[in-house]
């Protein structure tokens, strides 16, 4: 066994010597590279690794946690006390407590959430990379005079958890991603977007003159944006805003929000929440997936939950604390760092894509907003208020027709649930939540 | 602050020449620069839930790292282990980014000295025993509740930290510092009928635990996160479109620190990719408008000793009646563009490449009345609380959510308004400011700015002002 799981037993082990009644020790161990190229020259190059562990115990049904970088025999002492010194100060809560013996487990198959050759990088051949990338970008017009750089980032790490249950689970991971910032001058001031492909091997990402020719694609075409007035309009998500929308989304499906009434979709299972356009998944078990674990940060087995089946809300998505506290089972989406208690995450959670290409569905809209960029944070998941800063191109007849910035769009999650029209067959993943392009009926844009 | 040396020292035992030796590691294959970044960080936090303590966590981390600049290139590495041979493999790493003959560095370092300490702490929130803080979380829960009947929900949080860091630079400056920060938070749902609406308070800064019963209480942030959430219940959609808009005092200040304070970090700047490359000496605000961005202020979240890469923090005015004056600056963008250090070098934690960060940004208080400046708007928006807000450097667009905001009639408030996000263009917006308010506050000691990844404690602040013009993104009619 390797040094680190026989760590996380005998943490486990002390706790329990010291009078825990349960305890789980996580350690991640992570190591990090990344360079960026601006303008063609070397800008950035940083590489390092790092640990951590931390420990939760139980006493009865209190509980507390500790954390530390310090693996050393006397770091461990301390992190056993203050564990237990800080449980004694918690209150006694009945749904506290390690997972059920029936949910505990592993995924039997190797999800390919780890390649080789993301470990030993050499950072000429990385750097070569992202040079191509911003030069692709800056080749693919003239508007194209300044650039926030290309950048290749890198991590790998490992992650282990054991239980005083007897669980003990590791697993591997890497991801690499290639991304590129251009900058656009226009007669209006300057514009920037960007474009990453990102994959768990080296081998699987995007050639880079593709990434850097879309990055330049997406800048150029917000030159000379305007704002336009202030209306009622079709709004059609691209898959990056439609991904956001989807983030949001989660937030109020999460158990968290769900036990303590602190979300529109409280008291709703078994309702229809959206229009029949809608399927929604959550799956920890898709091949080489963003989101994908053998097992959640608990050592519960995951799988594939149906949220919303053809708009009807089927299941909430919870840990084990939100499942209690709900009456329901786990759905495997405790996520945790080293620190606290687990809280609940997303493994690939993503909208079923429908028949029509972005292109159709655009083209099916006379007079509407294609939104491609948001800017802040206005989500209320409590009331499903949602207001943002929009940037994206004016449909016309069917046609992208001009760029257009600092408007907002708003409206209410739920009535945006209920008024999806049509989605996308384009599903891509780019990270955990992915959405395909959709349309809602209708929205109010802010402007002048 | 001689005591962080000592920490170190006594703690991981090393002497000076150790700390000479690394530094010579990062300067072997050349590059103009090398600093060492040591960091000590101790935490401990409670949460409250449904009126029981559903966790207490504690924890300590530690790290080093090492930063080579050679012309405007950064190398980086750093190390959670700080034995010798763990330190110089993570200078020999930074060093790969320099290309040429090693640097002789420095002949001995010498104690950046620093002009006061802002946050003289006797006991320091971490050393306390966990039970002390607990009665904080309790007092919160019970004010919240008894504050009105339709209160069901409350949520508190504690949480404090102390970090010691060392910076050691190869221009033989060593700064040491030693930092406290402490928070309190509250969340309450209130309900009436079938509806529900949050209300949201929190406070601290670089103090002591005493801060929170005498200066700013349990009571005191319960009460207004309580008070926000009856009143959203009798909130009606917020207009949408091209407004007169008033900003409360206080935290509102989010305006300055989202509209011009990142457009106005150097390294935007020395890159040209800012919206506000180019503009010093214009003018970007009215004459009203005077912003100044502050590291210096008492015991404040944003504040700081010394910034994190070893210079000491200072004012710095931005704007100065309405004329742009200067960017906040890191030694990277400093070196390349011939500017003086403001003390704005800032990084998350030793795993984290320093960058130019904000500290506690506001705007000087003018000459009107808050009553004064409401009068005069016949119909708009007043905004007394916000969320969070993001800008795009490069466009200048901005946006900010309120929380807690009001329709004008009149002159006068009249209903609460929900769902209001605020959008703008950063170098013109201030010009659009009629009217400054005489009663400049500063936030209560919540913010955290996010750039790049990387999260640092900010501070904001504002008089009651007057924006002629706004886009107001909600759904109702104007």
């Amino acid at each position: 066994m390797e040094e680190l799981q026989q760590l996380a037993i005998y943490v486990v082990e002390s706790a329990m010597k010291s009078g825990a009644t349960a305890a789980d020790c996580v350690i991640q161990e992570g190591n990090e590279f990344s360079t960026t190229i601006r303008c063609d020259e070397v800008e950035q190059l940083k590489e390092a690794g790092a640990k951590s562990l931390g420990l939760r115990v139980f006493l009865g049904h209190r509980t507390a946690s500790t954390y530390t970088s310090d693996f050393s025999h006397q770091g461990i002492e301390r992190l056993v006390a203050s564990a237990l010194a800080a449980a004694r100060v918690t209150s006694e809560d009945p749904c506290a407590g390690l997972p059920e013996p029936e949910v505990v487990g592993q995924y039997p198959e190797d999800l390919n959430l780890f390649s080789e050759d993301v470990t030993h990088l050499e950072a000429h051949a990385m750097m070569e990379l992202a040079r191509r990338a911003e030069k692709a970008a800056f080749a693919f017009d003239p508007r194209i005079q300044n650039s926030e750089g290309g950048s290749f980032d890198a991590t790998y790490g490992r992650k282990i958890l054991a239980t005083s249950q007897g669980f003990l689970g590791a697993y591997r991971r890497s991801s690499c991603s290639l991304s590129v910032v251009p900058i656009a001058a226009g007669t209006q001031g300057m514009q920037r977007d960007y474009w990453y492909s990102i994959s768990r091997s080296l081998a699987g990402l995007e050639p880079p003159e593709e990434i850097g020719r879309k990055a330049a694609e997406r800048t150029v075409r917000r030159l000379d944006a305007r704002k336009v007035p202030t209306c009622k309009v079709p709004v059609v998500f691209d898959q990056r805003t439609g991904r956001s929308i989807l983030a949001s989304l989660f937030e109020a499906l999460s158990g968290e929000s769900i036990y303590r009434r602190a979300s529109f979709l409280a008291g709703k299972l078994g309702e229809q929440v959206a229009s029949a356009a809608v399927t929604l998944f959550d799956d920890a078990t898709l091949k080489g997936g963003f989101g994908s674990l053998p097992f959640d940060d608990e050592g519960v087995r995951t799988g594939r939950t149906v949220v919303i089946e053809r708009g009807v809300l089927k299941s909430y998505l919870m840990n084990c604390y939100t499942a209690r506290k709900l009456g329901l089972k786990t759905t495997g989406n405790a996520g945790r760092g080293v620190a606290g208690n687990p809280g609940v995450r997303p493994a690939n959670f993503f909208l079923e894509p429908g028949p029509k290409s972005p292109e159709e569905i655009i083209r099916s809209v006379k007079n509407g907003f294609y939104v491609t960029e948001f800017l802040g944070f206005g989500f209320n998941a409590v009331t499903g208020d949602l207001s943002h800063g929009a940037a994206g191109i004016w449909i016309v007849n069917g046609e992208l027709a001009y760029p257009v910035q600092e408007v907002t769009i708003a409206g209410n999650l739920l009535e945006m649930l209920q008024a999806i029209t049509q989605v996308g067959s384009d599903l891509e993943f780019r990270g955990a939540v992915a959405s395909p392009t959709f349309q809602i009926a209708e929205m109010t844009v802010a402007g002048q | 602050m001689q005591q962080a040396h000592k920490f170190f020292e006594e703690k991981f035992g090393f002497t000076d020449s150790d700390l000479e030796k690394y530094l010579t590691a990062a300067l072997s294959a050349g590059g103009d620069y090398a600093d060492l970044y040591f960091e000590y960080q101790a935490t401990s936090s409670i949460s409250l839930d449904e009126s029981i303590v559903k966790g207490a966590t504690q924890g300590v981390s530690v790290g080093c790292g090492v930063r080579v600049l050679s012309g405007e290139r950064t190398g980086y590495a750093y190390t959670d282990d700080l034995s010798p041979e763990k330190i110089l493999k993570a200078a020999q790493t930074a060093a790969h980014i320099a290309s040429g003959p090693a640097r002789v560095t420095t002949v001995g370092l010498s104690e950046v000295k620093l002009p006061r300490n802002l946050y003289p702490i006797v006991i320091a929130p971490t050393d306390l025993d966990i039970a002390a803080k607990l009665d904080l979380v309790l007092r919160a829960d019970q004010a919240a509740r008894a504050h009105d009947s339709r209160v069901f929900q409350v949520r508190v949080g504690y949480a404090d930290e102390v970090r010691h860091v060392l910076t050691v630079s190869s221009d033989g400056g060593i700064a040491g510092d030693f930092q406290p920060l402490a928070r309190l938070s509250v969340f309450c749902l209130a309900r009436e009928g079938n509806r529900v609406e949050r209300g949201f308070s929190g406070g601290g800064g670089r103090v002591e635990l005493k801060f929170f019963l005498e200066e700013k209480t349990p009571e005191h942030f319960a009460r207004e996160a309580a008070r926000q959430a009856v009143l959203q219940l009798t909130a009606v959609e917020a207009p949408a479109g091209e407004m007169e808009v008033v900003l409360g005092p206080g935290w509102p200040g989010i305006l300055l620190h989202e509209a011009i304070g990142h457009g106005l970090e150097a390294d935007f700047n020395r890159k040209k990719t800012s919206a506000f490359s180019g503009l010093i000496g214009q003018k970007v605000a009215s004459d009203f408008c005077t912003v100044v961005d502050d590291g210096t202020l008492p015991s404040r979240r944003g504040s700081l000793n010394v910034d994190d890469e070893g210079t000491p923090t200072s004012q710095t005015v931005l704007i100065e009646r309405g004329v742009l004056r200067g960017y906040m600056q890191d030694k990277l963008s400093a070196r390349l563009m011939g500017a003086g250090l403001t003390g704005n070098g800032r990084r998350e934690s030793y795993a984290h490449i320093p960058m130019p960060r904000m500290t506690n940004t506001y705007m000087l208080a003018g000459n009107s009345a808050p009553d004064e400046i409401l009068r005069t708007v016949r119909r708009g928006l007043y905004a007394a609380q916000f969320g969070g807000g993001q800008v795009d450097i490069t466009s200048g667009k901005f946006v900010f959510t309120a929380s807690e905001a009001y329709w004008i009639e009149d002159g006068r408030l009249t209903r609460p308004v929900r769902n209001a996000t605020l959008i703008g263009d950063g170098p013109t917006v201030l010009r659009h400011v009629s009217m400054v308010g005489n009663d400049l506050a500063l936030d209560e000691g919540i913010g955290t700015c996010g750039k790049d990844g990387q999260s640092v404690p900010v501070g904001v602040g504002i008089p009651t002002i007057k924006v002629d013009r706004l886009t107001v993104g909600g759904t109702g009619s104007p």
